[in-house]
């Protein structure tokens, strides 16, 4: 401990933070008392800081997920805002313990950049938004438009192959940062926004009247949208899966935020070996066996987290789709605690 | 030839001429410098009416057709949809908040209006020349100020006694980090630029080397490359999970950035530093370091006064730039104001840039008038 | 420093300056070593823990993403390095453009900021004043994002002349298309370029010699300008222009002008190079006013005592002078513009920064692509520096 104190002194009054990022991140985390999580750096419904600087979303709620398995407290996580470009070395550096960023599971991410993706919590698709009075009822009909998206991302990739597919000319309008896309769209500049569905809901939020603006049918990708871990921390890998997988199993066997105290009491063996009253799996995992219960306790389940952040009664109103339940005509399954 | 009379006797007495058109009062001084000529007076009136079509638009947006008082966008909005309302000020109040302090949480910008204080009541008398106290004044500006700045803004925890809780950088916002990173990129700038610009007059060869290529590169690079790099490539520089913050990152880049340019600066006031100074210096045998201290670089930094002023212009404008790689600065909290829907309007946007116009011109005017005002005063001692 | 003829007390090493010195030296190449090591090494480390690919082999594959504007043949299908290429050529095109505007625009403000005349003199004055206290990046947001919403929308147009038209998509005029015997024209062109020195030389020569005058300014601009005219004339007329194609019927999205009709200048072009250009121009204006004043009154007084008028003063007797003054500040003014243009980043403009930073996220190579930014600008401002070099050295020859 005397060994680590100087470097940790001067470290602090540097600004500086030593983390032994590819050990044992759990440790690290449990030794600096709060998750450091990299999110987005303003998307409502996903990751969103209010005026006092609270985050909330989707993706923010993994966060708090993780940080309530851990350490029983929703809030022990802090918050790093990242650009679509910083995020990866953000998570590579040890900046960051987890990247819950609206990014993209491909297979160049996994392979080639050193990256671990946790699963998917939100399956996504690549849209376009026009404005109604164009009188554009599907993508085909797009040919010599002018597109707007974010410079960088997979969006751009698939705009143009989807084009290119399509043989319809079209000519492309790529932005730094989202704000920006938004203004230049909202300005005229360009006929077409594209990119994630998700985010064009959110986004239209931020558009001067968003009752003239729709969102086209065709969703032209696959985006998978899912938390991050850096490779090479298998434990850390586990609870960030597992994390997931526990929201959505909550959900899958009808555990809530309000009724999680009467579920303790259930016979159902699903049940009891999710909130940890029947074996030893949260140890296994090196956190303490009520570590899904604590995750439902204090952010809920996959279902709410949903609703209360990107579904229908949320400004965004997205409807649930291909996000259910594989049960209830979804795509989302997650494998079983046993 | 020879009987050309040579002597010309005037046999009368000359016509009167005319009074002198009058060159003074207001007229003579229209006439003088407005209607000279055909010429000058087209100019004149082409001049007037390029002024009166910017200056009364700008009026018009700015005073009569403003918005004063709402609270949400219902009030900025034209009531003639084919006409659009004037800039949209009640927007700007309700926002100025997070355009001076960020995303700092409101409890603690207390702590920000203190470091604010501190840095006017420190600076202002350090500006001028006639205050009393300049050594204590400077000690407590560069290294007092900076320290109890430091644990206001980011916070002061001793083990589990708080005496203020800490700030992420992250929630550190608009005005404040527009100063924060220009006053910390001058500040340090200055002893590297200083060592720098010795370095590249010194008399060892690799030490002149060294600082020639540092300064070359660091002004031949733009700033923006600097940042990203900051921000992309400086943690890939660093061991293994050893992680800067965010901030600190860029008030590196930008340090080396404007180090480069300090140092010209100062080269300028060191050449300008005649040789019988430093050949006095060392026939009273002082060597290099008591030299430097004692005799050149008092009269050499007195010279660059404006000089470093003038940077400090271009590194406080510069400082906008930090909104590309995802930080908040003035301009950039600005921005991201844009896409509240509460309050989007057709004028949002002007009213924003316009704001944000006044303040870094209200700011940088201020110095570049300090500049002229520093350089008529040095010169007068400097004349011979 | 010099060392004298008769060798001085043995000092102590530690006091020998020339010891000192190469400790010093010493010791600084030490700690860069040690400074570059420490970054290398740990760079090499991350990037193979993280299993990060390195090396410019990824500049072969393909790119996939589309560019806006690309002075040569682009698709989605090049490869990054060629991407980057059409961006490092974006950069030179916009610097070009704004350094040839900035430099009318900013003598124009300066000999304006002499004026004897007070409007002009206070316009020009606050120009300078406010443009160079407002953040670039503050004037090229304006320009684009607060100005765009100001132009028609891309249904709709205001025309100049019926030839060119500017709406949200850009400034449209017609494109000359280059039909076969056009490229006779082009060497009309180099003949009469080549033609205007030669006779200039000759022209100095003689004046050098005899005090003849010659009317260069219309020898040159008859060749420069009547030689491909002529050319065009008796080709036939080999180019012709393309107007660009506007709907004003049909569906929605198809109203407006047709993709790739005409010669389009994209908004985001526009509001750089305006930004740039008037930015820059107040610095210059600056230098310009500088220079002018720098050079002696007395040189005034002499050239009107000889009679000269007033343009020729300036032409002949001020100019001259103050170019001695206004050119090394004004190249360093040309290398800021140069460098700025990377702010294209934040309006999408697709310059070398911006590409690059496309490439760098859709491959990771952090290093590779800032490493190609900095060799380019830096080049570019060895280029700027070279020249400065050179062309205080040809001054310095015409002093006493």
């Amino acid at each position: 401990m005397s060994k680590k104190f100087l470097p940790l002194v001067l470290g602090a009054a540097m600004g500086v933070a030593a983390t032994s990022a590819s050990a044992a991140t759990l440790d690290d985390v449990k030794a600096k008392g709060f998750v450091q999580c990299g999110v987005s750096q303003g998307l409502p419904g996903f990751s969103n800081p209010d005026a006092q600087g609270n985050w909330s979303g989707l993706d923010v709620d993994f966060c708090r997920a993780m940080a309530a398995s851990i350490f029983d407290d929703a809030n022990a996580v802090k918050f790093t805002p990242l650009s679509a470009k910083e995020r990866f070395t953000a998570l590579q550096s040890g900046e960051i313990d987890v990247l819950s960023r609206n990014t993209t599971w491909t297979m160049t991410r996994d392979t080639s950049l050193g990256l671990n993706f946790a699963g998917v919590n939100y399956y996504d698709g690549q849209g376009f938004m026009v404005r109604k009075d164009l009188g554009v009822t599907s993508a085909l009909e797009l040919s010599g438009a002018s597109v707007c998206t974010n410079t960088g991302t997979t969006t751009e990739l698939n705009v143009a192959d989807y084009f290119r597919a399509n043989n319809m000319p079209y000519e492309i309008v790529a932005f730094e940062k989202a704000d920006e896309v938004v203004a230049a769209y909202d300005a005229g500049r360009c006929d077409v926004y594209t990119t994630d569905a998700s985010g064009l809901y959110a986004q239209r939020l931020k558009l001067t009247n968003p009752g003239d603006h729709m969102v086209l049918p065709e969703i032209i990708s696959k985006e998978p949208l899912g938390p991050v871990v850096r490779q090479g921390d298998d434990q850390w890998f586990n609870i960030a899966k597992w994390t997931l997988n526990a929201m959505i199993n909550a959900e899958e066997l009808g555990v809530t935020k309000a009724n999680v105290e009467e579920m303790m009491k259930s016979e159902n063996p699903d049940v009891k070996r999710l909130l940890g009253s029947e074996g030893a799996y949260g140890e296994a995992l090196g956190l303490s066996n009520d570590w899904a219960l604590r995750i439902v306790k204090h952010v809920g389940n996959y279902g709410e987290s949903f609703d209360a952040n990107v579904g229908p009664d949320t400004p965004l109103g997205i409807a649930r789709g291909v996000n259910a339940l594989w049960s209830k005509g979804g795509v989302l399954y997650a494998p079983p605690i046993r | 030839m020879a009987n050309v009379d040579i002597f010309q006797v005037r046999t009368h007495e000359a016509p009167l001429l005319p009074a002198p058109v009058s060159t003074t009062g207001a007229i003579g001084w229209m006439r003088q410098n407005l209607f000279s000529s055909v010429g000058n007076t087209l100019l004149t009136f082409f001049g007037m009416y390029l002024a009166y079509s910017i200056i009364m638009p700008f009026i018009q947006f700015a005073f009569i057709d403003a918005i004063w008082t709402g609270d949400n966008r219902e009030a900025c909005l034209a009531t003639d949809p084919n006409t659009h309302a004037g800039a949209c000020w009640a927007y700007v109040k309700a926002y100025l908040p997070q355009f001076i302090y960020g995303r700092y949480p409101e409890m603690e910008r207390y702590r920000v209006d203190i470091v604010y204080a501190m840095f006017v009541l420190l600076l202002v008398p350090l500006l001028m020349p006639s205050a009393p106290q300049k050594t204590l004044n400077a000690i407590l500006f560069l290294v007092v100020f900076p320290i109890v700045a430091y644990f206001l803004l980011t916070g002061l925890e001793i083990g589990d006694f708080v005496v203020f809780p800490i700030v992420e950088t992250a929630q550190w916002g608009g005005l404040l980090v527009t100063l924060v990173i220009a006053v910390t990129g001058i500040v340090a700038s200055l002893p590297l630029g200083i060592a720098l610009a010795l370095g590249r007059r010194s008399q060892m060869p690799i030490i002149k080397l060294v600082s020639i290529i540092f300064i070359e590169f660091w002004r031949g690079v733009p700033l923006i490359t600097v940042l990203f790099m900051s921000s992309v490539m400086l943690p890939l520089f660093l061991p293994e999970g050893v992680t800067f913050d965010k901030l600190l990152r860029v008030l590196i880049g930008v340090t080396l950035f404007s180090s480069a340019y300090m140092a010209e600066v100062v080269r300028g006031g060191l050449q300008a530093i005649p040789k019988g100074q430093y050949e006095g210096a060392m026939a009273l045998g002082l060597r290099f370091w008591p030299m430097m201290y004692l005799i050149i670089l008092p009269q050499a930094l007195k010279l660059v006064i404006p000089g470093i002023v003038n940077t400090f212009i271009g590194l406080f404008k510069d400082t906008t730039l930090v909104l590309i790689v995802g930080m908040f600065d003035l301009l950039g909290q600005i921005q991201s104001s844009f896409s509240d829907p509460n309050w989007s309007t057709p004028t949002q946007g002007h009213t924003g840039y316009l704001f944000a116009a006044i303040v870094f011109f209200v700011f940088c005017f201020g110095m570049s008038r300090y500049s002229i005002f520093m350089e008529n005063k040095l010169h007068t001692g400097h004349k011979r | 420093m010099s060392d004298t003829a008769d060798a001085p007390p043995r000092a102590s090493l530690l006091n020998d300056p020339k010891a000192r010195g190469l400790f010093y030296q010493g010791l600084l190449i030490a700690i860069l070593v040690a400074v570059g090591y420490f970054i290398v090494t740990n760079t090499i480390a991350n990037l193979e823990r993280q299993n990060i690919s390195s090396g410019w082999g990824f500049l072969e594959n393909t790119a996939g993403f589309g560019i806006i504007q690309a002075l040569v043949p682009y698709a989605e299908t090049s490869s990054y390095g060629r991407a980057i290429y059409v961006g490092f050529l974006n950069t030179l095109l916009v610097a070009a453009i704004g350094i040839f505007i900035a430099t009318i625009l900013g003598f124009v403000m300066g000999i304006a900021r002499l004026s004897n005349n007070w409007v002009i003199n206070r316009i020009a004055y606050w120009y300078v004043e406010f443009i160079r206290n407002v953040p670039l990046l503050l004037q090229i947001f304006f320009w684009y994002f607060a100005v765009l919403r100001a132009v028609p929308d891309k249904r709709s147009k205001w025309s100049l002349f019926d030839t060119f038209h500017l709406n949200i998509a850009g400034l449209r005029g017609p494109a000359p298309i280059y039909e076969p015997g056009s490229e006779v024209i082009g060497w009309a062109l180099v003949i009469g370029l080549i033609a205007t020195f030669v006779i200039k030389r000759w022209a100095k020569i003689r004046q050098d010699a005899t005090g003849q005058q010659f009317p260069m300014f219309w020898t040159g601009l008859g060749l420069i300008v009547g030689l491909p005219v002529l050319a065009f004339f008796v080709m036939g007329g080999p180019i012709s222009l393309e107007y660009p194609v506007f709907n004003e019927t049909g569906p929605m999205l198809r109203r407006g002008f047709e993709l790739g009709t005409g010669f389009n200048l994209i908004p985001e072009f526009l509001a750089l190079t305006l930004a740039l250009s008037i930015y820059t121009a107040a610095f210059i204006a600056e230098i310009v006013r500088a220079g002018i004043q720098a050079v002696a009154h007395g040189q005034t007084e002499a050239a009107n005592a000889l009679g000269l008028r007033k343009g020729p003063t300036l032409r002949l007797v001020i100019i001259p002078q103050a170019m001695r003054v206004i050119i090394p500040p004004l190249t360093s003014q040309y290398l800021n513009l140069t460098k700025n243009s990377s702010l294209a980043v934040a309006i999408a403009f697709p310059d070398l920064v911006s590409v690059g930073g496309t490439v760098l996220n859709q491959t990771g190579q952090a290093v590779e692509i800032i490493a190609i930014w900095m060799m380019v600008y830096l080049s570019l401002s060895l280029l700027t520096s070279m020249f400065m070099n050179w062309y205080n050295q040809r001054m310095a020859l015409v002093e006493r």
